[in-house]
């Protein structure tokens, strides 16, 4: 077994490996190029960063494209993602047009590549446009779309689906997110990589140190919200939910520790609003970290003694996997992919307000055995549905089913 | 050795992984739920009876399957949800006869209630399928007493293949074990009765593994001890 498999197999056991080499026999040697948007920051880019090379082991000829843009672009496609999330958004014809020049000039790059796959996944709605320029190609097609889209704003999903269409196939986290297409919706819920510099075990005086480095008290409790400065995650929810627990526990400390990613031009607006809303608390941490802080992501869930994921509106939310893998219980928004990893008074709990997320915080607060409990029951649950060989799995059963178009049942060849 | 019919061959062990799919398809209320069940897929169906024993799961859950947790959660009609909760799929022959039984039951609640129960915005239904990709382990066993020790080593997904999914493609209607113990000449009548009598509907898979392997190890080593 090569190394990074032998790796895998001794955290997510040996016959998940024996079954990922299965299931990838009859695609060996198949081209399969993944597009998104950025190499860096957000879940996305962290997930293909390692599942790329986890299909390059089992013999799969995979890679990774980014397409690139500039500010327009990204301005462009992040009102895409607050239209298809249910925001009313304006988009000037000119941004659209934009939008379009900027992928037929990322094809002109990416064409004899993309032409000659014989599978092309494109994630989310940056790169969507490819397919209908790329008329040559010969292989599938896949859309994989990440966000939710469960109630998008009309005009902007009837734009976009245009280009989906024509693909052989749409990949959504949740069956919730799916709009019907003429083709086969696959539901596959994003993972995490226990392997990964985010998730990988830490010595303790690399943990120890992440309370100096960021002026915390080891001996107080820790609160810890880690995501994007976007309004979706409602980290000024997070904050009023601390004040409302912080009154009955004064000692409570609670961390805001955001990345931006390349493509959201809105992150630093809300930022700026967190700032103002814990402005006179000592012992509120707002962190901007790079996008590559992911030891420090690591270092400070390992720290936290309770993990909230407040988002009022979710296309997974992958750092509540990541908390959870790392023995936490979290408070997360009742919305999306949240719902499919916090269960319920089991592994945290699901809250719809900052006065629910304060009312939890203060049950948890009080409650050290629960709080150890719930985090065990967590991390076994990652451990079986939630690593990455779990989503490289679904992958290659989805090629398979594709490539072999047959209805219900697939024999590989 | 055992002897074994002319037409029965070694057992192969098979491994399975399934996509799920979603029709795009969705109910916001009884009736919605009830003219989809008329026309939808019968794998969709067949997906939420039994899809739960292969989707994350952590606790027992309250009904076992997607109608009537629905019927509790979504639309806070605990009578309907208590009425699907005891439908058991193994109880009828094909996936038409079980799409009526839920269609009856439902259409008996819509008949007695005043008005059709709606669920919130977000709690919609939705109907999804499977596909099953199977594949060879390599694995084969060619005599019944194997069974003992190789059941213990299968993956839960070869289980849901040999235990639960075989029940849509052997010519009877059960399971992979006893259709292959039944081309055997010994009498294996006593150890099929043991396994009819596992219901698969009420176990997550690594306990149906338990269950069976328990089955076949008892059954083996009485044999051992009685020769």
């Amino acid at each position: 077994m090569s190394n990074l498999l032998g790796r895998y197999a001794k955290v997510a056991g040996e016959d998940v490996i024996d079954h990922l080499r299965q299931l990838s026999l009859p695609l060996k040697g198949m081209k399969m190029i993944h597009v998104n948007s950025t190499r860096v920051g957000g879940g996305v880019a962290e997930i293909l960063a390692k599942l790329v090379p986890l299909m390059v082991e089992l013999d799969i000829d995979c890679s990774w494209e980014a397409i690139t843009g500039d500010n327009d672009f990204y301005q462009c496609t992040k009102s895409f993602h607050n239209a298809l999330q249910g925001n009313t958004v304006a988009i000037p014809e000119s941004l659209i047009e934009h939008y379009e020049k900027v992928n037929a000039e990322n094809l002109e790059k990416l064409r004899p590549a993309l032409r000659e796959a014989d599978m092309v996944i494109i994630h989310d709605p940056q790169p969507a446009p490819l397919l209908r320029l790329c008329p040559e190609r010969r292989g599938k097609w896949i859309w994989r779309c990440h966000i939710d889209i469960s109630q998008p704003f009309r005009p902007v999903w009837k734009y976009l689906r245009q280009f989906l269409e024509s693909y052989d196939a749409s990949i959504f986290s949740l069956a919730a997110f799916a709009q019907e297409m003429p083709h086969p919706l696959y539901l596959v819920p994003p993972s995490i990589d226990p392997l990964s510099e985010k998730n990988m075990e830490l010595d303790s005086s690399e943990i120890g140190s992440t309370y100096s480095r960021f002026g915390l008290d080891p001996d107080r409790l820790i609160a810890l919200q880690v995501s994007r400065f976007d309004r979706f995650k409602d980290p000024i929810g997070v904050v009023q939910a601390y004040r409302l627990a912080k009154s009955f526990t004064p000692s409570l400390q609670l961390v805001l520790a955001g990345g931006s990613a390349t493509d959201d031009p809105e992150g630093e607006a809300v930022l700026n609003d967190v700032r103002k809303a814990a402005a006179d608390d000592p012992d509120i941490h707002v962190l901007l970290l790079p996008p590559d802080a992911h030891r420090t992501i690591n270092g400070l869930q390992r720290i936290a003694d309770i993990v909230l994921q407040k988002s009022t509106r979710e296309g997974f939310g992958l750092t509540v996997s990541e908390a959870m893998w790392k023995c936490k219980p979290v408070i997360g928004g009742n919305t999306g992919g949240i719902r499919l990893q916090v269960v319920n008074h089991h592994t945290g709990f699901l809250v719809n307000s900052p006065e629910g997320a304060a009312l939890r915080l203060r049950y948890l607060i009080n409650r050290r055995e629960e709080r150890l409990e719930m985090g065990r029951k967590a991390r076994e649950f990652v451990r079986e549905n939630f690593l990455i060989t779990r989503h490289v799995r679904e992958y290659l059963t989805i090629a398979l089913a594709i490539l072999q178009r047959e209805e219900e049942r697939i024999r590989p060849r | 050795m055992t002897t074994r019919l002319e037409s029965t061959g070694d057992f192969f062990v098979k491994d399975c992984a399934l996509t799920s799919i979603a029709t795009g398809r969705r109910a916001q209320n009884l009736r919605e739920l009830r003219d989809d069940l008329l026309t939808v897929h019968p794998g969709s169906i067949y997906y939420h009876f039994w899809g739960g024993l292969l989707r994350p799961s952590f606790v027992e859950p309250e009904y076992n399957n997607d109608f009537a947790a629905w019927a509790f959660h979504g639309l806070h009609d605990q009578i309907l949800a208590e009425r699907l909760a005891v439908i058991v799929p193994t109880d009828f022959a094909n996936m038409e006869d079980l799409r009526q039984e839920l269609i009856d039951v439902i259409d008996e609640r819509l008949d007695e209630t005043e008005h059709v129960p709606w669920s919130k915005a977000d709690q919609q239904f939705h109907f999804i399928r499977s596909q099953i990709v199977v594949m060879d382990t390599h694995h084969t066993i060619r005599e019944p007493r194997e069974l003992a020790d190789a059941v213990p080593k299968m993956s839960i997904s070869s289980i849901f293949y040999h235990f639960i999914d075989a029940r849509r493609r052997t010519e009877k209607g059960i399971d992979d074990f006893r259709a292959w113990l039944a081309g055997f000449e010994e009498d294996y009548d006593g150890l099929a009765l043991s396994l009819a009598e596992i219901d698969p509907y009420f176990s997550s898979l690594s306990e149906l593994r338990d269950q069976l392997a328990s089955i076949f190890r008892a059954h083996f080593s009485r044999r051992r001890r009685r020769r």
